[in-house]
């Protein structure tokens, strides 16, 4: 080093080679530890899934080994009466049905008025709009399940059972029923395809719009006609990762949909769905290992199944949306 | 040329009756909401007195009050948050900065999505399996369970789990896991590539980089997604109902391994009762959780800001 | 590419400052490039590189977007193992000893090639803290040998009277200029023999551009730099030894005088004049 450094630069060298060097050995160490530890949380997930495809596998497989069951009884089968009854029956499709139901009810009114806010609040909306609806729609995805069960058995019912009586002279819907249990399920899922179709309506190039419009058309034009099915399979996925909320949702069901297994497509008659089922067995002190135990495990794999199916397919549009635009 | 030419004035009037549908929906969403948070209040405002807070459960409406729930929500999620937010950031830590694009890593990326639309009922029913029974191998086949340490001290295990407050946090950890990954997966995505680099190009290695760059740019994010992971767990009843937690309990946890009970599922049972004093309960209790959950929501929003501006001044 | 109307090239001014690099020995090398070649995926982005790169001297590497300049500067310091899909093959060498193996130690070597990016790009942490983060992770130091460092650091990127008084405020608060210019102060704190700037002024005004070329002239005398620029005028005025690459490969290369002046190659000298790019 020389005594009087000749430069800035040097003065800069000189005082970079203060101090004395890290080792590089516990650096490495360190970095090699730390990539295990991470790649075993990444794995963790894995695992989960594992246990949910095994546990589920494995009950399932005990339950149709049942005597009392069979397993085309079980995919096959009209009748779902596990408790009452001299003879129990375990035919899946009463239940299924009424998911669907309940689902379709709630689908019903969540998709087009999902698509259409999030069509104004992408499209039409001026910015001050924009900024107290979006915090609206946030509370709304915020409230707990239970809440909206609450809600469908204190007023949606109510409401629609007064209406009725104004209008046909008689309540048409009881007390529990699957149209109830369905709208509240559509308030709960509304902010979801709200918040994913208006990403997936603001992910539109602006490039297109401005084409649009400057071919002459009017604001309808642009965002129904052009917008909208450019946007197509980023709404498509809303709509499917939205229903499977819906066919797994609980509480909704538990409370206001009522207990009764029936192979109906009536939305004014009392339905149990997949879900409901399972809160009606493991809040019921059902033994650890019989048969009504085991069976909600069963009807848990068909809801897993189904569910599963559902998230791939949305996924799998997510994707494809994506890759179009980004 | 064929066709009839579309008149103006027919185009006009399409996109005013679209628009007015627009409005028709949008004001559906609100006017949701506005009736569901006033029919809760005209119902429950009145039941929130002192002793509502202080008292347990009770058959009798007048007396019963959201003390255990109240607290085992607290332990139940506190404890959740403890595990699931080191787990879900490391996970998506890996995910974004470590993992190369092999088959093993695509495969996991695809997982976790999956795991998000699972219903919390069957995440209900795997917390049951493997956490409150653990597949019926540990412990005696009498149900007396394994125990490890002092009992009487707060640092015990008793094996298997049963419907401890370990097993409720574990199993809300199943439920929430996934979208902390998601939410910390995007916080990160949202760093500028150019500070990664940076670090790089200074010697920093990955970890460094991730530790003292990355992370801390992401951290308002991760915050933000954390809490409100949290707020659905707070809302959540599906999952511990199935792991058949009780509904009346006279004391409040005070280890991992007490039983507890959750709000959701105190508002769950008074709901489902034939009687209106106790959908009146309900819906004090609701109007509790819901101020939980909007000062949540308040909180997340607030740290944001503040954290946006300490890194930012 | 935005050039200006061609004069004659050389009647760019070359500023006084520059070299006497011509006499005395050939300067030694410090990075060396022999039938190098690079890919992203299956697009080859260099064929069949040679090229040395002498120390204390600024070379400055030209050509039209896409030309792989920057594919090479991001070679040196290994960079693109960042991108995925990047490969390479041939000779690269730092000071005899290959840049591509692949037991290198990495950190070694940036720590060895520091890099300035297009866009300046701090950390969102305080000014000092953004000069410090290199040299804490390379060496143990005290505190006052931190900020001695610090502060050359800075008074030799030409910003320390602008930031003495808020060191510990946050660097984003700077202007685009003086945040390049901390970035340089940032890369030389841990004390590079090489320097790499890729397109360093490309995102900055005139008159920060200004004071980046300035600061360029004075380092040149301690750090091995190499700039990539589209800046005809900027590669004339800082730089000793100017490299004109042209789809994936090196057309010419030699003293800057020379090539903007009297070429060899027709290309370079249709680049240069400004006839196409």
């Amino acid at each position: 080093m020389s005594a009087v450094p000749s430069s800035q630069g040097q003065r800069v060298l000189e005082a970079a080679r203060c101090g004395s060097p890290r080792p590089t050995t516990l650096r490495d160490a360190r970095e090699r530890v730390v990539r295990g530890l991470l790649l075993l949380a990444a794995v963790f997930s894995v695992l989960t899934t594992t246990t949910i495809v095994g546990t589920l596998a494995w009950e399932t497989f005990h339950f149709i080994r049942l005597p009392e069951v069979t397993l085309s009884d079980f995919l096959l089968g009209t009748t779902w009466s596990p408790l009452l009854g001299a003879e129990k029956h375990f035919g899946i499709w009463p239940l299924v049905c009424g998911t669907l139901l309940v689902s379709a009810v709630g689908a019903a009114f969540a998709l087009p008025v999902g698509l259409i806010t999030a069509v104004y609040l992408s499209e039409y909306a001026p910015p001050r709009v924009r900024a107290t609806l979006k915090p609206v729609l946030e509370v709304l995805a915020g409230v707990p399940t239970v809440v909206y069960g609450f809600f469908a058995l204190m007023v949606i019912t109510p409401a629609l059972q007064s209406l009725c009586t104004w209008a046909f002279g008689r309540p048409v819907f009881p007390g529990y029923n699957a149209t109830g249990a369905g709208l509240a399920v559509g308030v709960m899922i509304l902010p979801i395809v709200t918040s994913l179709s208006e990403d997936a309506l603001r992910a539109v190039p602006r490039g297109l719009r401005e084409g649009a419009h400057a071919l002459g058309g009017t604001r309808f034009d642009v965002s129904v006609r052009v917008v909208v099915p450019a946007a197509l399979s980023g709404i498509m996925a809303s709509f499917f990762l939205a229903i499977t909320r819906a066919i797994g949702e609980t509480m909704i069901v538990a409370l206001a949909a009522g207990g009764l297994a029936q192979l109906t497509f009536n939305p004014a008659s009392e339905t149990q769905t997949m879900t409901a089922y399972m809160v009606q067995i493991f809040l019921g002190d059902a033994p650890a290992f019989g048969v009504e135990n085991l069976s909600s495990y069963a009807v848990a794999s068909v809801l897993f199944v189904i569910t599963l199916a559902l998230t791939m397919v949305g996924n799998l549009l997510l994707r494809m949306f994506r890759e179009e635009y980004e | 040329m064929t066709g009839r030419p579309r008149t103006t004035a027919a185009r006009v009037l399409q996109n005013r009756l679209f628009l007015a549908a627009c409005l028709a929906c949008t004001s559906l969403a609100v006017l949701a909401l506005a009736v569901l948070l006033i029919s809760v209040l005209v119902q429950g405002v009145p039941g929130l007195r002192w002793n509502f807070f202080s008292e347990y459960a009770s058959r009798k409406p007048d007396r019963a009050g959201i003390l255990a729930p109240l607290s085992g929500s607290v332990w139940v999620c506190t404890t959740c948050m403890l595990l699931s937010l080191p787990l879900g950031v490391a996970t998506a830590v890996y995910l974004e900065e470590f993992a190369r694009r092999t088959r093993l890593n695509r495969f996991i990326e695809l997982n976790v999505r999956n795991l998000a639309g699972v219903p919390s009922i069957v995440y209900g029913i795997i917390g049951l399996t493997a956490f409150s029974r653990m597949f019926g191998l540990v412990g005696s086949a009498d149900g007396t369970p394994l125990v490890l340490g002092d009992p009487e001290s707060f640092l015990h295990l008793e094996l298997p789990f049963g419907q401890s407050v370990l097993a409720g946090g574990l199993t809300l950890m199943l439920v929430i896991l996934p979208i902390v990954i998601i939410a910390s997966q995007e916080a990160l995505r949202a760093v500028p590539r150019g500070l990664r680099q940076a670090s790089e190009a200074l010697g920093a290695t990955r970890w460094q980089t991730t530790w003292q760059v990355t992370l801390p740019a992401a951290a308002p994010t991760i915050l933000t997604g954390a809490i409100l992971a949290m707020s659905r767990a707070i809302g959540e009843a599906a999952p511990l109902l199935v792991l058949g937690i009780p509904l009346f309990i006279a004391s409040t946890p005070e280890s991992l391994m007490d039983q507890f009970t959750v709000l959701p599922f105190q508002i769950y049972s008074w709901a489902s009762r034939p009687q209106g004093a106790f959908h009146d309960l309900a819906a004090s209790g609701i109007i509790v959780l819901l101020a939980v959950l909007l000062s949540f929501n308040a909180l997340a929003i607030y740290l944001r800001i503040r954290l946006q501006r300490s890194t930012a001044s | 590419m935005n050039l200006p109307t061609p004069t004659s090239p050389a009647s760019t001014p070359r500023p006084a400052a520059v070299p006497a690099a011509a006499n005395a020995a050939p300067p030694a090398i410090c990075v060396r490039a022999r039938s190098f070649n690079a890919w992203y995926g299956s697009h080859r982005a260099l064929q069949d590189l040679s090229l040395d790169i002498p120390h204390e001297r600024v070379t400055a590497l030209i050509g039209p977007s896409g030309c792989g300049k920057s594919t090479f500067l991001r070679w040196i310091n290994r960079m693109n193992d960042m991108v995925a899909g990047a490969r390479a093959e041939g000779e690269l060498t730092i000071d005899g000893e290959s840049l591509l193996d692949a037991a290198r130690d990495l950190v070694e070597l940036r720590r060895r090639v520091g890099m300035v990016f297009q866009k300046p790009n701090p950390f969102p942490k305080s000014i000092y803290d953004n000069v410090a983060f290199g040299p804490r992770l390379h060496r143990h130091m005290t505190r006052a040998e931190l900020d001695d460092l610090v502060e050359q650091s800075l008074r030799a990127a030409a910003i320390w009277n602008e930031v003495k008084d808020r060191l510990h405020q946050s660097a984003l608060g700077l202007s685009g200029g003086q945040q390049q210019r901390l970035c340089i102060a940032r890369a030389i704190a841990v004390g590079p023999e090489v320097l790499l700037m890729d397109e360093p002024c490309s995102a900055l005004d005139p008159r920060s551009t200004a004071s980046i070329e300035q600061l360029i002239r004075d380092l040149r005398s301690q750090f091995t730099i190499v700039i990539v620029t589209h800046n005809m005028q900027q590669a004339a005025r800082v730089s000793d030894q100017t490299a004109f690459f042209y789809e994936g490969r090196l057309v010419e290369c030699g003293p800057t005088d020379t090539i903007f002046t009297n070429p060899t190659s027709k290309q370079t000298e249709d680049y240069v004049t400004g006839r196409f790019g």
